[in-house]
């Protein structure tokens, strides 16, 4: 069989194919590489061991989010919103609830305020701890890893108590929360936040002084913070550079302003302060949930805003009640009317800010819905930071931009 | 004290601006397409460092069809502002920020493959999320959702 029947198209057009000297070559790492978590494909000149330039390519998970969003009521699409950053979902659930919710005037009730901050805040800590957990087994660190990822996994689990769903939540709802903790969450949370402290404790103990990783680490994909934020890149990398840039201090939403913590910062931007900002963030993490504990403590009440506009009835009633029936159906067949007009809302997530443009018409379906992901905006940068170092040093520094490739490619 | 920085802004503007108004927390100036390149610069210069994004929304049954629409955010005064313009549909062009952001000549691919909206001065334009020789822009409401268009074709009778 003649082999060129086979050639399948290229999908990318890369932005050079001639080295620039004889000396050099030109590698193409990925799609699927086996190292860089994340489909991402990155074709690098290299000469000898170091890549003199890259050519960063993404959209290998693209799904056409935007466009289906389209054609689901503002309810439906929940689903979908989750599947974006899906380490951290309930940020991403949230987000969008609260971009939702601003158009239409919904006011949350406390409990509610409170219960997403804390959730946010225990999906940061999963997050930054896959991204460690990963960046550090890269590097052949495993028991870190395994340390790590043990938390994760009690954490993942914890949530699913609540949510039902190990990763992908479906929890926000516009006006509230699909539903409250069940009993002995706290306590079963007091328990992993004391396993938390122990076994971050020997994850630092293990690597922050290892010779090996401050090698592979220390000067590394080096960015500073002029050129982050002339790149858009926002936060955990942008604080790495120096710069205290965090949209819970700068613009505090949900119950950040109540709340009393610390925006740890690194020095110079490379990879040993990213991974060093995200293992002091996971820490103030647990000190706000400790807070948010006790603030939840004294703020009984309903989850869900007394508003006919979005928030369900109550299943006794739908039941009962020819009006509730309908209020159920007309959300369920038309979708929450969402008044007309556009918002732009950000939330922190967990690789920075992650925004939601809505714009709508009036109808029970969105007109558009764009998210601005912290992901894809530091692809945009990924490049400067690869270019002049080794090429083993590509792993390192691609793991600590932390790029998710569902909220990337969308 | 978004308001003051706001009024500054808005002050700052001159006949830059068609409109200028808060909306929801953020400062939302419509601009002609040529007004846009030197409002972004005026932009710039008053603190708004980060161009945090940029899109565009159709509107098939209106003319100009196409509203290209850019977020900025300002570090300093912490607040954000929304630049929109309209372009027709005949010429979807207005002029690229790469001269004042880094971060424009990766965002700005995304709005072109979607949207199909042109950007002068970015010469970088392939496409991003989508494959080379895709037809089409997705974003469009003229496109349907079902349309299909494989990079590698079906097998036979697997369709």
């Amino acid at each position: 069989m003649d082999m060129r029947e086979l050639r399948l198209p290229n999908p990318i057009r890369p932005a050079f194919d001639k080295p620039t000297s004889d000396e050099h070559v030109i590698v193409n790492i990925g799609p699927s590489h086996p190292a860089t978590h994340g489909t991402i494909q990155i074709v690098a000149e290299l000469d000898g061991e170091k890549i003199v330039r890259s050519d960063v390519h993404c959209g290998y998970l693209h799904r056409g989010f935007e466009k289906e969003c389209e054609s689901h009521t503002w309810h439906n699409l929940i689903p979908y919103v989750d599947r974006l950053n899906y380490c951290s979902a309930l940020i991403n659930d949230f987000a969008y609830c609260a971009a939702v919710e601003e158009l239409m005037g919904v006011e949350i009730t406390p409990r509610t305020k409170y219960l997403r901050t804390l959730l946010s805040e225990y999906s940061r800590i999963a997050d930054h701890m896959t991204c460690i957990a990963a960046g550090l087994m890269e590097l052949g660190a495993m028991t870190a890893f395994l340390y790590l990822v043990s938390i994760r996994d009690w954490v993942y689990e914890h949530i699913a108590q609540v949510t039902g769903a190990r990763v992908t939540y479906s929890f926000g709802r516009i006006g509230g929360l699909a539903r409250d903790l069940p009993d002995g969450w706290i306590d079963r949370l007091e328990w992993i936040l004391g396993q938390y402290d122990d076994f971050v404790g020997r994850v630092h103990g293990l690597v922050d002084r290892n010779r090996i990783f401050i090698d592979r680490m220390r000067d590394v994909g080096v960015i500073n913070t002029a050129d982050a934020i002339n790149y858009g890149i926002t936060g955990p990398m942008l604080r790495s550079t120096g710069a205290p840039r965090d949209l819970r201090k700068d613009t505090p939403y949900l119950a950040y302003a109540e709340l009393d913590f610390e925006v740890p910062v690194g020095i110079k931007g490379d990879n040993y302060d990213r991974y060093f900002v995200r293992m002091r963030e996971m820490d103030e993490s647990v000190h706000m949930i400790r807070q948010l504990v006790d603030l939840l403590a004294k703020t009984p009440g309903p989850i869900n805003v007394d508003d006919r506009r979005c928030s369900f009835p109550e299943k006794e009633h739908v039941y009962t009640e020819i009006e509730s029936l309908i209020n159920h159906f007309k959300l369920v067949m038309d979708g929450p009317k969402v008044p007309a007009g556009e918002v732009y809302l950000a939330h922190e997530g967990a690789n920075g800010e992650l925004g939601f443009y809505i714009v709508s018409t009036g109808e029970g379906v969105p007109y558009k819905v764009h998210v601005r992901s912290p992901s894809f905006v530091a692809m945009g940068m990924a490049s400067r930071m690869l270019d002049g170092y080794q090429l083993a040093d590509l792993i390192p520094t691609f793991g600590s931009i932390n790029m998710i490739g569902g909220e990337c490619d969308r | 004290m978004s308001d003051a920085v706001f009024d500054r802004v808005r002050s700052g503007l001159g006949d830059l601006a068609q409109d200028a108004a808060v909306s929801h927390g953020v400062l939302v100036i419509d601009a002609t397409p040529a007004g846009v390149l030197p409002l972004v610069r005026g932009l710039k210069a008053s603190g708004f460092d980060m161009f945090l994004d940029v899109t565009a929304v159709d509107w098939p049954a209106q003319a100009p069809r196409f509203e290209v629409v850019w977020h900025f955010y300002s570090t300093t005064h912490k607040v954000r502002v929304r630049v929109k313009t309209r372009v027709a549909e005949q010429q979807p062009e207005v002029d690229s920020l790469v001269a004042l952001y880094g971060s424009a000549a990766f965002m700005e691919r995304e709005c072109h493959e979607m949207y199909g909206i042109r950007f002068r001065g970015n010469d970088d334009l392939r496409p991003l999320l989508l494959y080379e020789g895709f037809v089409g822009f997705p974003l469009r409401k003229d496109y349907a959702k079902e349309q299909e268009q494989p990079l590698v074709p079906y097998r036979e009778g697997f369709q």
